[in-house]
């Protein structure tokens, strides 16, 4: 695995009494994009102005690319947009990106590129009140791209973006990555994570409960098969792929096993005078991953 | 620090507020300075505008060498109070659109930031104070010129007393404003806290003042008394006298109001930078 370029240990904001963030620990590699999920409120906002410097944690501590949270030479190297995009309204969008070139002294080249990046060089000379949301979000996206930075860490990117917008963002994303940027994104839209992300960290109620690659989360896909009788149909799924692979589930069977596994099921069904009336693959989605995780959390309490 | 300097001016010059803020400043000045005054000297009586005052004070009073003291009677109240929104629009409109979050992403330390647009502002009251002491001379040669009288233009000591007083005194208020803006991380909030201050408390307080002794030890060194102590230090008619100025004293002598209003800058500077080096940023 390559270099860790953000890393955090028992990171905690309190609010009074209120713990909005709890001992998180997450790391983030070069190169990666990794998705921060979780429910309204669960933290992420808070997590990721941490990063930034914009918030003190109470207790824990972080580095961003080897400098804490907020150094200006660690800033210098971050692009960011966290909770929506902050511009002045009576400036155009080209004058916003200027000003903050200034602020990191950059040229109107950077400016001019950033813009290019997202797609708004055309309306670049309106005012930015009378952007509308995605375009908005997309100058964020773009303030968050000058300068080339090393990392970018991205609040709901594609807040406010129509369908296609999205999957311009998420090709984007991609390809800041395949260029060596390291991309932190929070996101509700699971689906886009799932397609886009490299691992994924779920927090909620302010605690990291998972962090692991999106395949990992997601688990092992599995095999539906309804069948008679069923009890047979069990026993020799379980000569085939082993006991802990099986399950009876609202009168079917389910395998976890590869629809490539498919065929060699059926025969030995088929060879067994089992009747299978239907086999059908299933993988579990990241939102089904996420739920399913929420649900233990719930029941855990 | 340059860097911040360039953005904020950057951002400053093209804000339309500013632009109508420092225009409706120059407007009142030649207002109540030179329109007002002229149409009651032109009156009959010449008293229509300015009771109590003759003709011959009136025409003396809009001389190129009474403009310095035109400049500054304005500004411990009216001048005050729009540079005090203009300080507090500056810092706290940047919590409202969230601009002040984008800014310190983008690498400078806060207090480089904001102390970046605290220099910005003063280049700005600055500029605006010199246009305002031209236009002032500009109106007074004008009325020389029309009213046949030989021009008597002010000392360079005069000038400058004029030029450093008026900054100072805007200078102060929009310290405060810029203050207040970082309390209430925000626009409405401190634009209306501080206008019933400068409008309304202080004077009330001095009001109070008068019948309580110790109240009096407070007041006399409120931000507005050594404004206006100031700008009565320099030869503006204080209030309740013949063409008196509103927030214009004689409280305080010129040095011990100077070195008031030079506290009162400092203080509301440090403690803006303190505060927004020191606090989250929420919004």
């Amino acid at each position: 695995m390559s270099e860790p370029i953000v890393v955090t240990k028992g990171l905690t904001k309190r609010y009074g009494e209120r713990t909005a963030v709890d001992a998180v620990d997450l790391t983030v590699y070069r190169g990666e994009i990794y998705g921060f999920l979780g429910p309204n409120g669960a933290g992420k906002t808070t997590t990721l102005r941490m990063l930034l410097g914009l918030v003190r944690p109470t207790r824990g501590h972080a580095t961003v690319l080897g400098h804490a949270p907020g150094d200006p030479a660690g800033l210098r190297r971050i692009g960011a947009l966290v909770e929506g995009p902050g511009f002045y309204p009576y400036l155009s969008g080209r004058e916003n990106l200027r000003v903050l070139a200034r602020y990191a002294r950059l040229g109107d080249v950077a400016v001019e590129a950033a813009l290019e990046q997202v797609d708004l060089t055309d309306r670049a000379g309106d005012r930015y009140k009378s952007y509308s949301l995605g375009m908005k979000q997309r100058l964020g996206v773009a303030g968050a791209l000058l300068g080339q930075p090393d990392l970018l860490i991205l609040d709901e990117p594609t807040n406010g973006l129509d369908p296609a917008g999205m999957a311009d963002m998420r090709d984007l994303i991609r390809a800041l990555a395949d260029h060596g940027q390291t991309v932190v994104l929070s996101s509700h839209q699971l689906g886009e994570v799932e397609q886009i992300c490299d691992r994924v960290g779920v927090i909620a109620e302010g605690r990291l409960r998972v962090e692991s690659s999106v395949a990992d989360l997601r688990g092992h896909a599995s095999l539906l098969v309804r069948a008679d009788p069923l009890p047979e149909a069990a026993r020799v799924a379980e000569r085939l792929v082993g006991a802990d692979r099986v399950s009876v589930v609202d009168g079917s069977l389910r395998l976890a096993a590869r629809r490539e596994e498919a065929a060699e099921l059926v025969r030995a069904l088929v060879g067994a005078r089992v009747a299978v009336h239907e086999i059908y693959p299933r993988e579990r989605t990241l939102e089904d991953a996420f739920f399913a995780l929420m649900n233990d959390m719930e029941e855990g309490r | 620090m340059t860097a911040a300097i360039r953005a904020e001016l950057r951002r400053l010059t093209r804000w339309p507020a500013l632009w109508v803020i420092c225009g409706t400043w120059v407007l009142l000045n030649l207002t109540f300075g030179y329109v007002f005054n002229y149409l009651s000297y032109q009156s009959e009586g010449g008293g229509g505008f300015s009771a109590g005052g003759t003709k011959a004070q009136l025409l003396a009073d809009m001389m190129p060498d009474r403009s310095p003291v035109i400049l500054v009677q304005g500004m411990p109240m009216f001048g005050g109070a729009l540079l005090m929104i203009l300080g507090a629009l500056a810092v706290g409109s940047g919590y409202g659109w969230g601009t002040w979050k984008t800014v310190f992403t983008t690498g400078p330390r806060r207090w480089t930031a904001l102390g970046g647009t605290l220099v910005g502002i003063g280049l700005v009251i600055a500029a605006l104070v010199a246009v305002t002491m031209a236009a002032d001379l500009g109106a007074a040669l004008i009325v020389s010129t029309v009213e046949n009288v030989p021009v008597a233009w002010p000392t360079v000591s005069g000038l400058a007393q004029g030029l450093g007083s008026a900054l100072l005194i805007g200078g102060m208020w929009t310290a405060a404003g810029a203050l207040l803006g970082t309390l209430t991380r925000g626009p409405a909030l401190s634009v209306g806290l501080g206008l019933v201050w400068a409008l309304v408390v202080e004077n009330l307080l001095r009001g109070v003042a008068s019948l309580l002794g110790p109240v009096k030890a407070v007041t006399d060194w409120l931000p507005g008394t050594a404004a206006g102590s100031l700008a009565g230090a320099i030869g503006a008619a204080p209030q309740g006298e013949a063409n008196g100025t509103p927030g214009v004293q004689t409280i305080l002598g010129g040095g011990p109001a100077t070195t008031l209003l030079l506290a009162y800058v400092a203080a509301f500077l440090v403690a803006s930078l303190l505060l927004t080096s020191r606090r989250d940023v929420v919004s």
